[in-house]
């Protein structure tokens, strides 16, 4: 099967124009006949969601939290991205579509990124009238700032709580349109399996976490809107409720997934305290605007460090090493992610790491509150600088705060083509759920952008395109292929009941998780690869032997979700272990140990490599088959990516 | 260190709850809240017992999932969400009472967990600006003076987790309301829909079943996101306010 972009041709900024021009519209009297599923209420999904019952569809929304407010878009921190040139400092919509890209180490779609950059601009509108509270400056107009890697301030803001506000935004529009009846929101449901009928995606199978009861919804099209899936790794800063589930039951009913080895390791997260942790927790890295990385010089320093036999303060300038600021003079502590994250790394492997554990560089706000004032530091980062003493119980304003990279975001999902359809008609996916804009790496403050554009400004249109071509009448819920789903779903909560084996699901969710970090993270190698994939073999052989999941099917049983969910991670991580182990070079945020720069940094193998990698599912236990996009540059020339 | 955990227990909304006590150990200071009740669900869990149940999600303090009325106060002891309490908060040989958020508004669903759909009900009810996707001004064509974008934000931060409510005796939701009031009606963009959102959502408040206001602060002092009193006169203005106007017509 070949895999078609669809991507429109033309010249790159009138791509979108021209396909808006082009899609097929549906007549307003007859959305109303339609049923659109959209499963996930984060900014992808309420926004689409919202977006869709306006123009008139029949909405049917669900999320396995007790509120669609609670989708774990809410803790964003730092910021999203638009091309407004407020600033006037030369952003333009080319120059975030090539920042994306760049950041992205040349592995995404132009078509794809040039249109999430002309549509941000929008997104910032759509907010504000939303009642939306960005920070504004004294004279009234928004503010802005620059983030994680980039020269230019365009990064929309409020407070260290934009994912909040913006979702809080979301989830009112979709809060109206449940009072209009266009939307029925279905919270505490947890998305169980896609149902396909004749090829096309025509519903969804749902188990309520309150009742335990196994439901069937026919549709006409499926939207899955459901998050990223960094709690493979256990340890992550994703919500605890945040999985792959309904992403993976969707790709075992045909639809590719996407380079799923990249993942995003995020430079300023909370060190690990101890074998209790249950997530870790992100230091927005607008931290790095004012904070300056580093560590001592020497080991022997770091060891007494380690040891509490000398402070932070004690030691002197010159035995300092602000390693980022060195290495990489012109964007210093602004490095994307995946540099400023592996080089905490080899400072921490060379021994120099601050902590008991080894495991942490500063991020020191001593010179800041010099030159500023504590009152000006406070003012912009107060609630961060409150968090992080809440957890660790020092005071940032008087030390240094210790910093370890994290899992943080998922670049890779299901694939899906320019009308974000997945490779099973009438199946969507939107925002972090999808492979599609963020290439190897995702720059800060464009996860935030890339939800709301697929949710408020691409699905309405291009679902539209999709439905216009088909029958009004839905399949009925009891269709033998919604019997059979049902079925299946009803046998594998009976299987996952009756196990009552001796360990419990944490426990295998915290020894895949670290089989994950220790082989599939910051740094990878076709050795270790290869004995992870033994290694997740065996241990989902045990889960589906003795893994204890006490309870009933039919109440609110949290063991039982998450057995579900860890049983997914399981065959999802053997996957991320193929992709990672095919994909001979490094880029973003996949770093082979085996090909690299003579600097260190991430060498990339353009003739053979540059494509995406779209997995298709084959059976269990047996080795998925690998298709190819190529992806073809013709607006930007592939370059090494260089930050120094 | 060693705790004495009394713990509200409850299998189904209809069934009778009552505390059940359990001793934990090597719990460390630095643990959260909830990762010492993953100890003690991982140590139940072992023994062949059900785990208590109780809600969270993103472990950050924003999401509002949490919950938990823990030694007679909403979130514990400092005005944070539970999953930001620490441990350090105790000591060796304390003895811990867990129970739930008690509101009839808020009905218990199982253990710790109760439903609190009725906020988002209040907010279906008008806590929004009436505006579709598309065809707005640009963002910068509506200047909004710094300190009440500010005010407005406070009011913003608001998240939904009903600590207020298990607070108040009365089981007012007014605080919560309120901030959803006020933050809108400072803005431009929601000004021209404000006293009809205020008439809307105390209707609803009232028709879920939560209390009158009992003007002591319970609320405002135990909300973990520290919003403010002035938002319940500021609701209760617009509230007359509209009224008045509908008398009027
Ligand atoms: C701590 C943190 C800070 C971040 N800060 C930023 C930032 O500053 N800027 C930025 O651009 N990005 C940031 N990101 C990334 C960004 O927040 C996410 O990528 C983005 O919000 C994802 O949105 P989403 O709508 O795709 O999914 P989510 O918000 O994760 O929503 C997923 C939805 O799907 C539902 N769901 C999932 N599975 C199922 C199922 N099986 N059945 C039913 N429902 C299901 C959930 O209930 C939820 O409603 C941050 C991420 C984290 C973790
Ligand atoms: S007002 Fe405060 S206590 Fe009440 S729901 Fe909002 S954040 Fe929670
Ligand atoms: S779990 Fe999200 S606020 Fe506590």
């Amino acid at each position: 099967m070949k895999l078609d972009s669809k991507i429109p041709s033309g010249p790159l900024a009138e791509k979108w124009t021209k396909h808006k021009f082009n899609v097929k519209l549906v007549n307003p009297a007859n959305k109303r006949k339609y049923e659109i599923i959209v499963v996930g209420t984060g900014l992808a999904g309420a926004s689409a969601a919202a977006s869709l019952a306006e123009l008139g569809y029949n909405v049917k929304a669900f999320c396995f939290q007790d509120s669609p407010r609670r989708a774990h878009s809410i803790a964003a921190q730092g910021g999203i991205n638009a091309a407004k040139n407020y600033q006037n400092d030369g952003d333009s919509v080319f120059r975030l579509f090539y920042d994306t890209i760049k950041g992205g180490d040349y592995r995404s779609r132009e078509g794809n990124v040039f249109r999430l950059a002309e549509v941000s601009v929008n997104i910032i509108d759509q907010c504000v009238a939303q009642g939306v509270p960005f920070a504004r400056e004294y004279g009234g107009l928004l503010a802005n700032r620059s983030f994680g890697g980039a020269q230019v301030s365009r990064t929309f803001y409020a407070r260290g709580q934009t994912g909040q506000q913006l979702l809080l935004g979301a989830y009112s529009a979709l809060s109206r349109q449940v009072a209009n009846g266009k939307v029925k929101l279905y919270p505490r449901t947890e998305m169980m399996d896609v149902v396909v009928v004749d090829g096309k995606a025509r519903g969804i199978i749902t188990r309520n976490l309150i009742t335990g009861a196994i439901e069937s919804h026919s549709a006409h099209a499926v939207l899955l809107c459901t998050g990223g899936y960094g709690n493979v790794f256990f340890l992550s800063t994703n919500a605890m409720g945040s999985n792959v589930t309904a992403a993976w039951r969707a790709h075992k009913k045909g639809a590719f997934f996407s380079n799923p080895c990249y993942t995003q390791i995020h430079p300023t997260c909370i060190p690990v305290s101890g074998d209790h942790q249950s997530k870790l927790t992100l230091m927005s890295e607008s931290l790095r605007n004012d904070g300056r990385v580093w560590v001592p010089k020497t080991q022997e320093m770091a060891e007494k460090l380690r040891k509490k036999e000398i402070a932070p303060k004690d030691i002197k300038e010159e035995e300092r090493d602000y390693y980022l600021e060195t290495k990489y003079p012109s964007f210093g502590n602004l490095v994307p992610r995946d540099v400023a994250s592996r080089n905490a790394k080899y400072v921490c492997d060379e021994g120099r790491g601050v902590n008991e554990t080894g495991e942490a560089v500063f991020l020191d706000f001593r010179d800041a509150i010099k030159r500023d004032g504590e009152d000006a530091v406070r003012g912009k980062y107060g609630n961060l600088f409150d968090m992080y003493q809440q957890i660790t119980g020092e005071n940032p304003y008087q030390t240094p705060m210790k910093i370890y990279p994290a899992v943080h975001y998922t670049m890779g999902g299901l694939w899906v083509d320019y009308n974000l359809m997945t490779s099973v008609p009438g199946l969507y996916a939107l925002g972090e759920a999808n492979f599609s804009d963020h290439g190897a790496n995702r720059l800060g403050a464009s996860a935030l952008m890339q939800g709301l554009a697929d949710g408020y400004f691409v699905a309405p249109y291009t679902v539209g395109d999709y439905l216009a071509n088909l029958p009004y009448e839905k399949i009925a819920e009891d269709h033998p292929e919604f019997k059979k789903a049902e079925d299946d779903v009803k046998a594998r909560v009976k299987q996952l009941l009756t196990i009552n084996g001796d360990k419990t699901v944490d426990h295998f969710h915290k020894k895949l998780g670290k089989i994950m970090w220790n082989h599939c993270g910051m740094a990878r190698n076709a050795a270790g690869l290869t004995k992870a994939k033994e290694m997740i073999r065996s241990l989902k052989e045990e889960f589906w032997s003795n893994v204890k999941v006490l309870g009933t099917g039919e109440e609110l049983n949290l063991s039982l979700e998450k057995a579900h969910r860890v049983a997914d991670f399981l065959e999802l991580g053997e996957l991320m272990i193929d992709d990672a182990l095919h994909r001979n070079e490094s880029c973003g945020g996949h770093f082979r140990d085996e090909y690299q720069t003579p600097e260190g940094e991430a060498l990339r193998d353009d003739e053979n490599f540059a494509y995406v990698a779209a997995w298709e599912y084959q059976g269990d236990g047996k080795d998925e088959v690998l298709h190819k996009e190529e992806l073809v540059f013709e607006n930007v020339k592939l370059t090494q990516r260089s930050y120094k | 260190m060693n705790l004495t955990l009394k713990v509200w227990r409850q299998r189904n909304p209809s069934e009778k709850g009552g505390f059940k006590t359990y001793k934990i150990s090597g719990i460390s200071a630095d643990m959260s809240f909830l990762e010492m009740l993953d100890v003690l669900n991982e140590d139940l869990s072992d023994k062949g017992e059900d785990p208590v149940h109780f809600d969270h999600d993103c472990r950050e303090g924003i999401c509002g999932m949490c919950s938990l009325y823990i030694n007679g106060q909403p979130h514990g002891p400092h005005q944070t969400t539970t999953c930001q309490l620490h441990m350090r908060s105790f000591k060796d040989g304390d003895t811990i009472t867990i129970e739930p958020w008690r509101a009839n508004a808020f009905p218990i669903v199982k253990d710790l967990v109760v439903d609190r759909s009725s906020f988002d009900r209040i907010i279906q009810s008008g806590g929004y600006v009436s505006v579709n996707t598309g065809g707005v001004p640009d963002a910068n064509e509506i200047p909004i003076p710094k300190v009440i974008a500010d005010e407005s934000f406070d009011a913003a931060t608001c998240i939904g987790c009903g600590a207020c409510v298990a607070a108040c005796k009365n089981a007012s939701a007014m605080l919560f309301v309120s901030a959803k009031i006020s933050q809108l009606a400072l803005l431009p963009q929601g000004k021209v829909e404000k006293r009809e959102r205020a008439e809307k959502m105390v209707a609803q408040m009232d028709k879920e079943g939560f209390g009158a206001c009992t003007n002591t602060g319970a609320c405002s002092a135990e909300c973990p996101k520290e919003i403010k009193l002035s938002n319940i006169a500021r609701m209760n203005r617009e509230y007359f306010s509209a009224s008045l106007s509908t008398e009027n017509v």
